[in-house]
Parts: C-alpha cells; structure tokens; sequence
C-alpha cells in the first residue's frame, strides 16, 4: 500500500478469489492474483463499495474500539444522523444520546445543529457566488476523493468548508477544552460512523492539516449494545438537555442537504456510479442550470453506508420522517455565517491538490506507445469482461500486460486457446 | 510517423443507446494516456457533438479519433444524407432535427458550432447525396 493509508482493507484468510470487488470497484483499484485480491493504494477512494459487496466479508474496514477511547479522560461521541435510521423512531433522540453515553462516554453530541451550520455555508457560499457552478458539497470524502482522481477540474466547485462531523468536533472540543479547563489531549472526540470513507478523513483529512476528531468507531460494532442500552431506557421518562434539529437529521439521505438550503436548481445524486455518470455529463459541458450539487457515494446517502446495520429503504424512511417531525431552529444569518467564517476554523486551510493517475509514464511519446500496444492486446482478448484473469475488464487487463502486472496466458480464453494449439 | 493511437467507432443511425460511447471510451484513453485536462474536456466534447450528429442527422457513419505526442486529431464521416448549405449549418441555433429529435432535448442547433469553438483546427466538407467529413484537430 506504500504511503496510503486506507481504512478498506482486505482481510486475506478470508479472500476465496471471486471477483465481486473487482467489478464494483470505481476506480479500477482492485486485482485479483493468485486467487487473492489485491487493492492498488494510490487509486483506493474508501468508498467501501467492495466491503458491501464482498460475500465473504474478507473486505474490512479499520475502525476504533470502544477500548480505545479510555486513553481519554473526557469522551465525546458525536452522533450523525443516520444513526437515528437504525433504530425504531419510538425512540426519542434523547434517549438515543443517553444511550450512546452508556456506551462509555462523558457526554454524547447529535450533529444535526452542526449540519445546520454547515448548510447555512453552503447556502452563503451559492448565493454570493463564492464556488463556479454547480457548486458541490464536501460532506462525502469518497466524493471527494473521486473527484480529485478522475475530475480534478472540478475540484475548485468543492465549497471549502468542513464537513459536519468535523465543524462539531472543532467547535465542541474549543468549547469543552475552556469551559471544563481540560487540556486539548484530555478530551477525546469519537464520530459513530457509517463508512470507511469518514475514517480515512479523520486519520489522512482532505482540505485540514489535522482532524479534531480523534477516532471512529463503526456503528456495526456497537448496534447491539445501543440496543441493550435503549431497553433499559424503556422505563425512564424522557431525556432532555440536548440539542438536535429535524433539518439536520436530513443530512442522512440524500437531497437532506438540498431541503436544508431550500435550493431550488439543485441535484441530489447518490450511489457512486450514478456520480460518475453525472461528472461525465459535466464533463461534456452540461448541466448549466444546477446551483448545487449533493453527491454520495453510497446508494440512498449516508443510509447506505457499509458500516450500517439496517436495511437502507427503511433508514432512509426513517430519517424522512424524524426531518419533518423535528422542529429545527432557523439557520444562521448571513452576518453569522460571516462572523463563524471569519474565525478560520471551519474553512479548509489546504488546497486539494489533483491526484494523476499515471497509468503508463510521464512521458507521454512513452505513454502514446503502450496504449498503441493496449489496444492491440485489447483486439486478441475475448472483449467479455469475464473477471477471470482478475482484472475488472479485458481493457484494464491489457494494461497490465503492458505494464509487465500481468500475462496474456492469465487470461482463460487465451490460455485454452495455446493448449488447443499445443494439442495439434 | 511515430507514436499514435487509432480508436475507430462505428455509429448507426437513431441508435441512441450506444450514442455517448465513443466520446466516453477517448475520454477514457486520453486520462490513461495523461494528456492534460482541458484538451481532454474539449476532445470529449467534439467527439460526443460529432457522435450525436452522426446519431441524429447521418445514415452511419464512423468517428475516428488519432492521438500523437503533441496534437488529438478527430474525424468525423458518414455516408449521407450530406448538407446542401454548410454555412447555415454552422450557425448557432441552425438545425434541421425533426421535432421527435427536439423532444428528446437534442437538435438545439449547437453541435457544429461548439465543435469549432472546442477545436484548434476545424474543416467541414460535404457533398448532398454523398456525405459529410468533419475533421478537428486540438494541440496538446
């Protein structure tokens, strides 16, 4: 994996060698050798598609565990919304919190106020122009990260702005660090998350030196605990002194985000090739009439998320109806909005730079040749995609030819074809 | 002649579910290849327009796009019906699409216009009854 850190990795004693992932995967990242797979690191985005697809579950995703925020000595969970979509909306979100607490944590936080902050951003951001259109939100890192591997064009629509898990991890850390005298060390900041992709922005951001959320665990591995916890709620009256809004709970579908702005020419597009297909439709200069641009890469939202327990028709039914049966206060004003800006610690501080895929060389007479010499394998190879040499496709496959990752004979076709031909 | 990568596509007449595969396939070689961004983004941009005129107003033809160190030549050919009046052809908002075409959201009478504007060199030549051969070039 060289320099990369990713947070999808592959457990390799539970890898049989089918080819799932190497189908699904956006980017091309994965290969199957010697009936293992294999990710290529530079091209992985963490989008998780392969954890989802993997029916041996040999695709894994690095999170924390509940032991690791003990090295803390206050421990902050911040919850996002989707967790709300995993369980029955009986509970209250109150409850919800309190039961994550019992989890192990001083004081647990819902980022719904927080998805409010960063929505009233986007809109002064849209509205003064600040971005080219269509402008696109930086919530979902796998986008992110897409766009900065196969359109880096559009990397300047990006808002610049945190994404809601970390704008609550940055203010609520300021916040509890001087109210409570604790030293920035003392208090641990954990996200409950839905996907790998979160992880990855927490230990390598995109846009921030450092991240002020200081670990992730996945909801999987505490859903049964937040169940007990809730149970024996069951009894207790309502848990009150926290703050949640039914507009940021929107956050956890896809088009949450769009309501929130009440953005009018806005696109809401989830499930990673649906994003693909719309980049390649920007791509060819179209689409001039959308303001805003909500992208995720899982199907549904963050609802989708590999990381998540619940069927994600029903967590997004969910999310639904919390949004509209929450009351939300207003969003901040634009002189707010400036004021928060202004104090730098929400904005990004580094530019996203593109990340070149380099398929062949950096020469490009050199790279011109082996894509001649691509093509020409391309023309011998059965052109069906099977996957049974390992590579996704017979293109991707004639590339590793022609970068010495693979041989001709590792292709089943050709392979029965030489015997045939020895046999005679 | 050197180093060069041919990709030829044949396009049918009305055959929309294929049209868009041409440009997307170059626009796939050329990233591979690292040519820079923005002579990809014009190079799939006159290779989609070429395709859909093909679709739209030929009865066949076939897009060849020729890659070299320093220049992307597109060639764009069919077999008919050609245009009586390329001058008009050439004007923005022109267009002879039958409504059936305009309800799908094409035939806005900018293809052959945004053609020229994303290429360095544009030549259009074309005979009724015979066919039309559009030919761009874009530096690298």
């Amino acid at each position: 994996m060289g320099n990369y850190f990713h947070s999808v990795i592959l457990k390799e004693e539970s890898c049989n060698g089918c080819t799932h992932c190497i189908k699904r995967c956006p980017t091309e990242a994965i290969r199957v050798r010697n009936r293992k797979a294999s990710i290529f690191g530079e091209r992985c985005i963490d989008c998780g598609e392969c954890i989802s697809v993997c029916p041996y579950h040999a695709q894994k995703a690095v999170t924390d565990d509940l032991e690791d925020i003990k090295k803390y000595k206050y421990k902050i969970a911040l919850v996002p919304p989707v967790v709300h979509g995993q369980l029955d909306t009986g509970y209250s979100i109150g409850k919800v919190l309190k039961a994550v607490e019992m989890l192990g944590f001083d004081r647990a936080y819902d980022i719904s106020p927080y998805c409010d902050v960063v929505s009233a951003i986007i809109k002064y951001y849209i509205d003064n122009n600040l971005v080219p259109k269509p402008a696109v939100s930086s919530d979902c890192p796998a986008i992110v990260r897409l766009i900065q591997l196969r359109y880096p064009d559009f990397l300047p629509n990006i808002i610049p702005i945190d994404s809601p898990m970390e704008v609550a991890a940055r203010l609520i850390k300021t916040r509890v660090v001087k109210e409570k005298n604790f030293r920035p060390g003392d208090v641990g900041m954990f996200f409950l998350t839905p996907c790998p992709a979160k992880v990855t922005s927490i230990r390598v951001p995109l846009g921030i030196g450092i991240s002020y959320t200081d670990g992730a665990v996945s909801v999987r591995k505490v859903f049964a605990s937040l169940c007990r916890n809730l149970k024996e709620l069951q009894n207790v009256e309502d848990v009150e002194g926290y703050e949640y809004s039914g507009r940021g709970i929107g956050w956890g579908r896809v088009g949450g985000q769009s309501y929130s702005i009440d953005s009018k020419h806005y696109l809401a597009v989830d499930g990673i090739e649906n994003v693909i297909k719309i980049f390649d439709e920007l791509e060819l200069g179209k689409l001039e009439d959308v303001d805003f641009l909500e992208a995720y890469g899982c199907l549904g939202g963050c609802v989708g998320g590999p990381l998540l327990v619940e069927n994600s028709f029903i967590a997004k039914r969910r999310i639904r109806y919390l949004s509209e049966n929450i009351a939300s206060p207003p969003l901040m004003s634009e002189e707010k909005v400036k004021e928060m800006l202004d104090t730098g610690i929400l904005k990004w501080t580094e530019e996203i730079k593109p990340k070149k895929l380099i398929s062949f060389d950096h020469d490009i007479k050199e790279a011109i040749k082996k894509m001649e010499k691509t093509e020409e394998i391309l023309k011998d190879l059965p052109n069906i995609d099977c996957g049974s040499c390992g590579a996704p496709t017979c293109r991707a496959m004639a590339e590793d030819i022609v970068n010495g990752r693979a041989r001709l004979e590792d292709c089943i076709f050709k392979l029965r074809e030489r015997v045939k031909k020895i046999e005679k | 002649m050197g180093e060069m990568v041919k990709l030829e596509y044949r396009v049918s007449s009305e055959d929309f579910e294929r049209a868009g595969d041409a440009s997307s396939n170059t626009k796939k070689v050329l990233k591979k290849i690292g040519i820079p961004s923005d002579v990809i983004r014009r190079a799939a941009i006159v290779t989609y327009e070429a395709e859909m005129n093909l679709v739209i107003h030929s009865m066949g033809g076939e897009i060849v796009v020729e890659i070299f160190p320093d220049r992307i030549i597109v060639t764009a050919k069919d077999f008919g019906p050609g245009i009586p009046d390329v001058d008009k052809a050439m004007q923005e908002g022109y267009s002879t699409a039958p409504d059936r075409i305009r309800e799908m959201g094409f035939g806005a009478g900018m293809g052959l216009p945004n053609m020229k504007k994303c290429s360095d060199d544009f030549s259009i030549e074309s005979e009724v009854g015979v066919g039309t051969e559009v030919v761009m070039t874009l530096y690298i």
